[in-house]
């Protein structure tokens, strides 16, 4: 096991690699000239337009410009945005709320979205099973941003339940609501998959093996069916915390949460290079290390499941 | 029929579940009202209130043109001059600002003032900020608004790759420790008034000697002082210095400025009650705001002013009448009713109602709606042939819906039929157009840096600065007299002249002035949010 999980690491690399250069590229090729952008309409004369396009490299073709900004990386610095501020610490910050608000939305989807997927796989066909599949339908089709202004306006302004926006709270007051409208889309996937998977789990001959037994239902279902069934809902898990981490951009907006998906966005208009490549190559490094683990845990699901 | 059997005594089980689910929610939702009482506004009582706006890019006072950072920086810094409420220039820090000549300046100042760490304010604090400024290799935010002052190009030589040959302001001269003498390169009456501008604050030694812990705590001479450091993307908390001894004593104990990414959420929470001032009510939610916020509700008349630029430069544009007639097919109140709830001002000058020098109606007929009379001027210039191009940025949504009733009133009232929209990313907009690559008329706008007439003047139609390609000596000669005048009201006469003379040719059209819409909570009072730079008068603002 664990020299598959070091070659899985060693596989990293050049996906690293490959991902920044990537992202560098499509950063470069956004249309705009950043330094005009920071300036609006005021004028800017030409020694501190040549002063900045020096500072940040803006001259140099792209692999130059790449070139330096790995070199720079390999030293440990993340560089600076186009108004001087050190990108490790704009993201520092940053990170902490985003991962915070993940989390949140995560043990959201995980918990309840299991719940009612085993609730639903139980009863298939019946009151329960078409009361999760209509009402996950439902979640996946609203929009996320209705889905939060919605929210905000009913637990916060109506009933003030949670406060409306931003981190003053902390955690959990302040990323309660904007994690379960952030989680609800993966809520529907979770709940839909476990009760798909058990439900055809439990027609399975190890369970009518292990009914015929006589062991209780308890044990039937917690540690026979749900145990196999877990295996595409941990896959499923395993992906979406990335994209939780990465797809926070409309929640941390509404929410006016100051995280990683809002600092992406505005640095994209801006285009700061640095910050994006610096933020999206932080989340890549998340996706695949969550991403090992997920295929790790297989084997404490499945014992079949080996390593080469 | 085991299937069925196991099923229903699964119901018991997953009820069983149902309840720890429940006790989850309810656990978290104990831990979050426990927590959420005190996550509002300010704490009650304490004096200070909070005031929402986007988060600024700089604190250093001249690395920055940014409203947002000005909104913080006028709490903290006493700029020489200042501005009332009606956008009169006041002296602040400043004991006087005089001239004979209007290009050599003395300055006195106020004696007594100390920085927030108790260094006293002298002219040298003056001298040393703008030096930092105005030096071209420091890239700071507000270099070009030093250009007034002699000594300026010697420090930002016209071929970026020089090394400057000074790199102080040989026009800034401390005469002792209150008088500061400023040489202009061309004289220039509206100087006072352009020492308002936030760029133009003092640094204290301790703020230049470490710029880096300066941006995030800046020690200014102002009202308030910092509380704490900068707290990036969440707040600036400001709390009353009691050490000042200028004219803007605060009425409160401090303000804090909450960072909001999104207009709506600002807004959200202003009706929640966690917010005390919100100075910009995003314009979908005014209509709401005016309902439900009653004598909270903080309407305000603004300098922002939307103009529409033809490329002179091509000569499909060259006709005056062909710019009058396109002036005179454009409804502005019809725009303004159907994009902007009402609220915006129709042009009737280029000048927007808050500045000293308006005319009302100087435009006269050409800013009226008259298709009939359009339809003639525009016979007499002979029309216009080919595609008509229409640039603006993709900035804001209702850029692209006042474009759209623009070019309808084009092709009905003058016939003009083959009409393009060219929507630019904000970010290439004004590259474009400082590299005159645009086909057609361009939208633009101009916030006053400075309440003059001169700013809005000489920046936007002056030979050397307006981006039309329009060259008028009679226009520049007046502009260059006025600012020569030591007599104000000689020279709003003939800045109204110079205005005169670029409505008679019309490079560039007035459309309206922009209207701003702000709410307050019901912990404050006394609330005024001006036109200027300065917006929030936050030490005016009372609390309790």
């Amino acid at each position: 096991m664990w020299r598959y999980a070091l070659r899985r690491l060693l596989q990293a690399v050049p996906v690293f690699a490959g991902t920044t250069l990537l992202i560098y590229a499509m950063v470069f090729a956004l249309p705009g000239d950043p330094i005009q952008a920071l300036a609006g309409d005021k004028p800017v004369p030409e020694s501190v337009l040549r002063t900045l396009r020096e500072r940040y490299n803006l001259d140099d073709p792209l692999l130059v410009q790449y070139g330096k900004y790995m070199w720079g990386l390999l030293r440990g610095d993340l560089g600076e945005n186009y108004t001087g501020q050190k990108v490790a610490e704009m993201l520092g910050g940053r990170w902490t709320v985003t991962a915070r608000l993940a989390v949140t939305a995560w043990m959201f989807e995980l918990t309840i979205g299991v719940l009612l997927g085993v609730w639903a796989g139980l009863r298939r066909g019946r009151m329960a099973d078409t009361l999760v599949l209509g009402g996950t339908t439902l979640l996946i089709a609203v929009p996320v941003f209705v889905l939060g202004y919605t929210a905000q306006i009913l637990f916060g302004l109506r009933w003030e339940v949670f406060p409306t926006a931003g981190t003053d709270g902390g955690w959990p007051a302040s990323y309660v609501l904007p994690g379960m409208v952030l989680g609800s889309l993966g809520l529907s996937y979770v709940a839909r998959l476990t009760r798909t998977s058990l439900a055809e789990n439990l027609r399975a001959d190890y369970v009518r093996t292990a009914n015929a037994k006589g062991l209780s239902r308890m044990r039937v279902v917690g540690r026979h069916a749900l145990r196999n069934s877990l295996i595409p809902v941990v896959t499923y898990l395993g992906v979406d915390f990335g994209s939780l981490m990465g797809g926070a951009i409309v929640t941390e907006g509404i929410f006016n949460l100051p995280g990683i998906g809002q600092q992406v966005f505005q640095s994209i208009q801006l285009k700061e290079g640095p910050v994006v490549v610096g933020a999206v190559t932080v989340l890549v490094l998340i996706f695949l290390l969550v991403n090992l683990l997920v295929d790790l845990l297989y084997g404490l699901l499945d014992p079949r499941i080996r390593y080469g | 029929m085991t299937g069925l059997r196991g099923s229903r005594r699964g119901v018991r089980r997953s009820a069983g579940a149902g309840r720890g689910t429940a006790g989850l929610a309810a656990l978290l939702l104990a831990a979050s009202l426990g927590a959420s009482g005190c996550g509002g506004g300010g704490e009650p009582g304490d004096g200070t209130f909070t005031a929402g706006h986007p988060e600024p890019d700089h604190l250093v006072p001249a690395n920055t043109t940014s409203s947002y950072s000005f909104d913080v920086l006028s709490g903290l810094f006493d700029n020489l001059v200042g501005l009332t409420r009606e956008g009169k220039g006041v002296n602040l820090a400043a004991a006087s600002v005089t001239s004979d000549d209007q290009k050599v300046w003395t300055i006195k100042i106020r004696p007594g003032q100390r920085f927030h760490n108790g260094e006293p304010v002298t002219a040298g604090s003056f001298a040393d900020g703008w030096n930092n400024a105005a030096y071209g290799p420091n890239a700071y935010g507000a270099n070009a608004y030093f250009s007034h002052i002699e000594g300026y190009a010697a420090m930002n030589p016209r071929d970026g790759r020089a090394k400057p040959r000074a790199d102080r302001l040989s026009g800034v001269q401390v005469v002792d420790e209150g008088t500061l003498r400023v040489t202009l390169t061309d004289p220039f009456n509206q100087f006072p008034l352009l020492l308002s501008y936030p760029a133009f604050a003092p640094m204290p030694k301790a703020g230049l000697g470490d710029l880096e812990s300066f941006e995030e705590h800046p020690i200014g001479n102002g009202p308030y002082m910092m509380s704490g450091d900068w707290e990036r993307n969440r707040q600036i908390k400001l709390v009353a210095y009691p050490g000042y001894t200028g004219p803007r004593k605060p009425k409160n104990k401090g303000v804090t400025w909450k960072s909001y990414s999104s207009a709506e959420t600002a807004y959200t929470d202003l009706r929640a009650g966690r917010l005390d001032v919100l100075q910009t009510i995003p314009s979908a939610k005014v209509p709401e705001a005016r309902r439900l916020l009653g004598d909270r509700f903080l309407p305000r008349e603004m300098g922002t002013v939307d103009y529409l630029g033809f490329p002179l430069f091509d000569r499909r544009f060259a006709s005056p009448d062909l710019r009058k007639a396109i002036s005179m097919s454009i409804d502005r109140q019809g725009i303004n009713k159907a994009v902007y709830n009402g609220d915006y001002i129709p042009a009737d000058s280029l000048l927007p109602a808050i500045i000293t020098g308006h005319r009302p109606n100087a435009c006269g007929d050409l800013c009226t709606y008259d298709p009939v009379r359009a339809k003639e001027l525009y016979a007499k210039s002979g029309g216009f042939k080919g595609t008509l191009e229409l640039y603006f940025s993709n900035a804001q949504p209702t850029y692209y819906q006042w474009m759209q009733i623009v070019a309808n009133s084009l092709r009905q009232n003058l016939g003009i039929e083959d009409i393009e929209f060219r929507q630019v990313p904000a970010s290439d907009y004004f590259a474009m157009l400082n590299k005159r690559t645009e086909k057609g008329p361009y939208r633009q706008n101009w916030e006053a840096d400075y309440p003059s007439a001169q700013n809005y003047l000489e920046n936007m139609w002056s030979s050397g600065s307006n981006r039309m390609g329009w060259k008028s000596a009679e226009f520049d000669g007046l502009i260059a007299r006025a600012n020569r005048s030591d007599d104000q009201q000689e020279a709003l006469r003939l800045y109204n002249q110079a205005e005169d003379v670029a409505l008679r040719e019309m490079p560039m059209i007035p459309l309206w002035t922009w209207a701003g819409q702000g709410g307050r909570s019901e912990r404050v009072g006394n609330v005024t949010i001006t036109a200027y730079a300065t917006g929030l008068l936050a030490n005016e603002v009372t609390v309790g």
